[in-house]
């Protein structure tokens, strides 16, 4: 056992301290978001080590109690793994210094900060486990954080949304759990890199595609793609901004994980019946989300079914299976991780600042703050794809894997998707920042006390999505290696079960 | 014995479904109850049934010398019941709260989070 054993554990490790570190000082709000935001730079810096270990060493195990796999609970981390915990660290850090900046009274509520860091213990566990029964339980840990955070305040909107939120994410979890219970009669082996050479051993090929049936509904459900995404415009509007980002860069986006994670490893889609159908629900999911966010006026939901729009563009990575699109999939997720969180903040930020979210009648903000409906613009932009932000990319080449994959009617969803997204943010742009003639002026221009840690989130995602558009090149060759990973297995599988034979 | 269990987990499906099906969210969530549990066992009659032999290793040996029953199955589902447990919980107290703010638990009529469009222009 070495030190960069630890490293694999350590996000998770010091998340679930800083949970409880935080349940020490109940009853001290401020205590607990200063131990947040050390906490999360702490996440932060040892996911960053991880990505470096990986991406120079290959995988890395550790093995709970030193029971090697396949018989011990195994965390397993690739670059793809390492890569999203260390976003996820900088999304909660993001989003804590979003919370100290805005002071109305709901963060301050003294179960924030805890739930919080229980919900990114959650995340990263998903992220880094390897086993398929300890993924299971880390998307309990994460629901349980996020349904605390999505009823702090316990407005009616709210407990309307939770309800419905909390009832289809049991329910996916639920089956989660069937499938994983119906693999383990078939396998005898719950270790995800094991299962990938005795799923492919079993004869009884109908009952395995049952079970991935019952994955695919289950994170599809997760992920929120076509057709069962309508609990996430139902819900991700009702809490505070802060948490709504929060929901909206890291929720959906375990789901897609583990569906990128189950159908290269363990079903590959080229073995069983679904490639066809994941390729239908991707362009099924990016048309929803673009035509979803045209027709609202509320301009949370609308943010939301961009959300949507996102997922079924990291799906066509998956559908394609091609090293090619596998690095466009895994690019968006990436873009998508970051700029879905910074989009909510932003739509929050302007919602202070209008006094609502309803775009008739936010009108005129451009008169009023200048620089922030700029602001605003820019995050608009690299959410629908324009160059030279970090949307453009990876759509770039998905078309390209597309069309190498002969499939030029998705190249053209793709492309009608991107449009689609560009028209509903350019109307709400127009509605809600330029003069509508007849409205009054917005009525609350004030950012607070803490205007800097308010729009700093914002400014260092907008940051780095143009970092990300303008040097495309080592993200998309990361991506690449990660994608290389996903294709071929076998340094992954190597790197769990080497030790044991 | 594995076929009986299989029948009552259909059966445990069956009717959750149907409770899934009401208009109540009250009956909803006592089918989540029920899907979980038909869930567990599920997990059980997966993990194979073996009757009157525990997973005990012999003095002396290093694997087991005979056949011994299956303890991952029971593991598998004690981590799950308290998952659901806790869960299940914490949506009666949604329940409950919601029932307090929106005086209804008619899901047709829980429309807060998106209200008609014809009736407040929202």
């Amino acid at each position: 056992m070495t030190l960069t054993d630890w490293t694999v554990v350590l996000p998770v490790a010091l998340a679930l301290g800083g949970t409880a570190l935080c349940a020490v000082f109940w009853w001290r709000p401020v205590i607990q978001s200063a131990i947040g935001i050390v906490i999360t730079l702490l996440m932060l810096v040892s996911a960053g080590v991880l990505v470096c270990t990986v991406a120079t060493e290959g995988p890395q195990t550790m093995a709970m109690s030193g029971w090697p796999g396949p018989f011990g609970i195994v965390f397993a981390v690739d670059l793809l793994g390492a890569g999203l915990a260390f976003v996820t660290a900088l999304v909660g850090l993001l989003i804590l210094i979003y919370n100290f900046g805005d002071q109305s009274s709901d963060y301050r509520r003294v179960g924030y900060t805890p739930l919080l860091l229980a919900m990114l213990a959650g995340v990263s566990g998903a992220f880094l486990t390897g086993d398929i029964f300890n993924l299971y339980v880390w998307f309990e840990v994460l629901i349980i954080g996020s349904f605390g955070l999505l009823i702090l305040g316990g407005k009616k909107a709210q407990l309307d949304g939770a309800i419905k939120y909390a009832t289809l994410n049991l329910l996916a979890t639920t089956f989660f759990l069937i499938a994983t219970g119906l693999l383990y009669g078939l396998t005898g082996t719950l270790n995800m890199a094991d299962l990938a050479s005795k799923v492919a051993a079993v004869d009884n090929r109908a009952l395995v595609n049952v079970v991935a049936a019952l994955y695919l509904l289950a994170f599809g459900m997760k992920a929120a793609a076509f057709p069962l995404f309508f609990w996430l415009p139902a819900s991700y509007h009702t809490p505070k901004p802060g948490v709504s980002a929060v929901f909206a860069g890291l929720l959906t986006k375990v789901g897609v994980y583990a569906l990128y994670r189950v159908f290269t490893l363990i079903f590959p889609a080229s073995d069983t019946i679904f490639a066809d159908l994941l390729i239908w629900i991707a362009g099924a999911t990016i048309l929803a989300g673009g035509l979803g966010a045209i027709a609202q006026t509320d301009i949370r939901r609308l943010v939301a079914f961009t959300v949507v729009g996102g997922i079924g563009y990291m799906l066509v990575g998956l559908a394609l299976q091609s090293p090619l699109a596998l690095t466009g999939g895994l690019f968006y997720i990436f873009h998508s991780m970051l700029i879905s969180t910074a989009l909510f903040l932003a739509v929050g930020i302007a919602g202070r600042l209008g006094g609502s979210y309803d775009i008739a009648k936010l009108g005129g903000l451009y008169r009023a703050r200048p620089a922030f409906a700029m602001m605003f613009l820019v995050v608009l932009f690299a959410v629908a794809g324009v160059p030279p932000f970090s949307g453009f990319w990876p759509k770039v080449v998905l078309v390209q894997a597309s069309l190498a994959a002969d499939a030029p009617w998705l190249a053209g969803v793709i492309l009608v998707g991107g449009f689609l997204t560009l028209v509903a943010v350019a109307r709400a742009f127009a509605a809600a920042f330029w003069d509508n003639g007849e409205e009054e002026p917005p009525r609350a221009t004030h950012y607070g006390d803490r205007v800097g840690a308010l729009m700093l989130p914002t400014l260092v995602i907008i940051g780095l999505s143009v970092l990300m558009g303008l040097a495309a090149e080592p993200v998309v060759q990361l991506a690449g290696q990660a994608a290389a990973g996903l294709s071929d297995p076998s340094a992954y599988i190597e790197a769990v079960l080497g030790g044991s034979e | 014995m594995e076929p009986i269990l299989a029948v009552v987990v259909g059966i445990l499906f069956a009717i959750t479904v149907f409770l899934f099906l009401s208009r109540s969210y009250v009956r909803i969530i006592l089918g989540i109850f029920l899907l979980s549990n038909a869930t567990h066992l599920l997990i059980f009659t997966m993990g194979g049934l073996t009757l009157e032999v525990p997973p005990l290793i012999p003095p002396g040996a290093t694997v087991p010398t005979e056949a011994i029953a299956n303890p991952l199955p029971q593991a598998l589902i004690l981590t799950a019941i308290v998952i659901s447990f806790a869960l299940f919980a914490f949506l009666l107290v949604l329940t409950y709260r919601a029932y307090q703010a929106l005086h209804t638990v008619d899901v047709d009529e829980m429309r807060d989070a998106e209200p008609l469009v014809e009736e407040d222009g929202a």
